[in-house]
């Protein structure tokens, strides 16, 4: 168990910088989500915590020690890879006390250390296969033995429930998420689906084309996204932005609404002068079909998700925004119908021209 | 299974023009690559005179002879035909012009005048094991199979550990250099060894090493075809792999030696082979480097029945034989590794 900080790491390929500058620290046990869509550096910042890659500046230091030229075999850590890299030729027991014989432990002491790990992830009746015989599920939990036996100072997981089928990776989650109650080892993990970064992390990174844009906890950035770019990647569905222009301190009027919504309690700053174009994002699940006359937006509803337990209505404003709501499972709205819609105003986000929050 | 594979046709239960053409064109492949071998080792069975025969034969044919009271050397049997119609067996004593002089071995006192188109040979299977067991015995064959076998195996060994080194770096590691070193590799093969013959040879008797095994196993311990198949393979190998591995704390050796190079099993089996092939098989250099006769290995020493004025073509081709066979051994039981290794390594 350690703790982790980076300081102005930056990395480049050639030409093309990956990490702009990445400021963050981790506390001993916590953990630690790294979460952004397909290219924004994220699994480029676990590699260089983990030495597999040099950073082209900045510092990486565990437990206040830099660690920056040290190699990835030096750093003490340990990570479980999306493609979980388990040696093909050697058996599950070969596999988990690989790491420990190049630690040179005892026979004996490598031999309880994979029993107990084999125990705790249900691996016991498996040891002697070779990993091609084993399933997806089973392989993932020899990736995590693998890593849990060294007792590692931190824990890297790079997209490791990724190759796994809808079901198996639900329960997976949940099985990490007890593993880290259990052994209360720091883990920084990887994922581009703010699922997994929502139910399993203390706190998330999100990390946007190499910077990082915001770092709290699940129900901060849910809450309280600092700009359009995590407001629109955490959620789902993800929220609803509308065009709408500053009608005086605190009032709004949407594009493709009816009048002027009063924001007073949530963003009472949009009559700065020279504020521009504003976007109001608004979740699905702040938004409530009306019988009324004059609702708020008027949509014309294109397409309806029954989920069972909630309903999703896909829908266009008047002006041709898209918009998206949930709705009760037994919402009467129909395909091509025109239904009123009610905001939630306690729970609108208003955002300036750059994208940043306004506001709260 | 065999026999239904053997029975197989395009469209099952009657024969094609395809299929004829396909049996004929396989049946070709099958005489064109067995038949010289095939006749090689029936000749390798064959007396020195059989050898000489015109029109050649392909069996081991010999004629038979007999015994006959009276006569110091053993008599030729042939098969005649008698003026009155009948066909006797009997020995000829000699041939003058176009009649030869006959006689019955049952009654060797009557000597019968016969016209030479009248008789014909009987000819019978002999097998000639004279031709294996004389130079066994004479020709020092143990001492160069075991020459050959030393170079073959400690060459083949040297060859799979430099050569899977040099891949490993070439594959594994990202240096400066590092495609140009690749190039330099490849480009030695479009070296012919006849230019490198004679530098080399300097240098090896600079070092002393002239007339020793190790003249021969040395030279060509890193092939630059080696390090490129084995290289090829290993690009393969998940590179998640090797991280994982530098992840779990194994050093470069470790990582070499324990994931790398089981790994590349395969690739290494078709090495292994082909090095076993060229170095069983190696002439032109070991021929230069080895003068002295206790360090000739098989092929060298083959050589030696090949005489400025004469050729013991018998013991010659009797011996070829017995060189070919560990190789054809190796193959028979290393077969399937070329086939799956070079589909692997994507090298044709």
């Amino acid at each position: 168990m350690s703790s982790l900080s980076l300081r102005a790491i930056r990395k480049s390929f050639g030409p093309v910088d990956v990490l702009k500058g990445i400021d963050l620290d981790v506390a001993d046990g916590e953990f630690v989500v790294f979460v952004g869509p397909s290219g924004c550096g994220k699994s480029t910042l676990l590699r260089v915590i983990a030495g597999l890659e040099a950073a082209t500046s900045g510092t990486v230091a565990i437990d206040g020690l830099d660690v920056t030229g040290q190699r990835a075999a030096e750093r003490g850590l340990a990570m479980v890879f999306q493609s979980y890299a388990l040696y093909p030729h050697m058996s599950v027991y070969r596999n988990i006390a690989f790491a420990l014989e190049n630690m040179r432990l005892t026979r004996a002491e490598i031999e309880t250390r994979v029993s107990r790990a084999a125990a705790m992830l249900r691996l016991t009746d498996y040891l002697d296969r070779k990993p091609g015989a084993l399933s997806g599920g089973q392989r993932q939990r020899v990736a995590i033995g693998r890593a849990v036996v060294r007792d590692p100072k931190i824990f890297l997981f790079d997209e490791p429930l990724s190759n796994l089928d809808a079901e198996l990776r639900v329960a997976t989650r949940k099985e990490l998420a007890s593993l880290h109650a259990e052994i209360g080892g720091t883990m920084i993990y990887v994922t581009h689906d703010q699922v997994e970064a929502m139910t399993l992390a203390d706190r998330i990174v999100v990390l946007n084309q190499g910077r990082i844009e915001q770092v709290g906890t699940p129900l901060e950035l849910y809450n309280r996204p600092i700009n359009r770019f995590v407001a629109g990647f955490i959620g789902s569905p993800r929220m609803n932005f509308i065009e709408a222009v500053a009608e005086g301190a605190g009032r709004v009027r949407l594009s493709g609404g009816n009048g002027i919504l009063d924001l007073h309690d949530v963003c009472p700053d949009t009559a700065r002068p020279g504020i521009g174009a504003l976007s109001v994002g608004i979740r699905p699940e702040h938004l409530v079909p009306v019988d009324s006359e004059t609702p708020d937006l008027w949509l014309t509803v294109d397409l309806i998700e029954k989920l069972g337990s909630e309903s999703y209505i896909y829908g266009t404003l008047g002006d041709g925004t898209p918009l998206t709501l949930r709705a009760a499972p037994d919402d009467p709205a129909e395909r091509h119908q025109r239904i009123g819609i009610r905001i939630d105003r306690q729970r609108v986000h208003v955002f300036d021209e750059a994208g940043r929050a306004l506001g709260r | 299974m065999t026999v239904s594979l053997f029975r197989q046709t395009r469209h099952p239960g009657r024969i094609g023009w395809t299929d004829i053409l396909s049996y004929a064109y396989l049946a070709l492949g099958v005489v064109l690559m067995f038949g010289p071998v095939l006749w090689l080792v029936l000749s390798s069975l064959k007396t020195p005179a059989a050898l000489l025969e015109f029109p050649p034969s392909l069996l081991p044919l010999t004629q038979k002879t007999v015994t006959v009271p009276g006569h110091a050397q053993p008599l030729e049997l042939y098969r005649v035909r008698m003026p009155d119609g009948t066909v006797r067996e009997l020995a000829q004593v000699r041939r003058i012009g176009i009649q030869a002089q006959m006689l019955d071995p049952a009654d060797p006192a009557t000597i019968i005048r016969v016209p030479i188109e009248a008789r014909e040979p009987i000819r019978e299977m002999a097998f000639a094991w004279s031709n294996y067991t004389e130079p066994l015995q004479q020709f020092a064959f143990g001492r160069y199979f075991s020459n050959s076998l030393i170079v073959t195996i400690v060459a083949t060994i040297i060859t799979l550990i430099i050569n899977s080194m040099a891949a490993y770096a070439l594959a594994i590691y990202e240096f400066r250099g590092k495609a140009l070193m690749l190039l330099l590799v490849i480009g030695t093969l479009m070296i012919p060894i006849t230019i490198v013959l004679v530098p080399v040879f300097l240098v090896i008797t600079q070092m002393g090493l002239n007339n020793s095994l190790w003249a021969v196993i040395l030279p060509g311990a890193a092939t630059p075809t080696g390090v490129f198949l084995l290289r090829q393979y290993m690009l393969t190998l998940p590179r998640d792999l090797i991280e994982a591995a530098r992840m779990d704390k194994a050093s470069e050796w470790q990582i070499y030696a324990r994931i790398v190079l089981p790994l590349t099993l395969p690739a290494l089996a078709v090495l292994a082979i082909f090095s076993i092939m060229w170095r069983w098989n190696e002439f032109l250099w070991p021929l230069a480097v080895l003068t002295k006769s206790e360090v000739y290995t098989l092929q060298i020493g083959l050589n030696a029945f090949q005489g400025e004025l004469q050729t013991q073509w018998h013991y010659l081709l009797a011996m070829t034989v017995m060189t070919l066979a560990p190789v054809a051994l190796v193959f028979v039981f290393l077969q399937r590794f070329i086939t799956t290794g070079i589909a692997n390594t994507g090298m044709k």
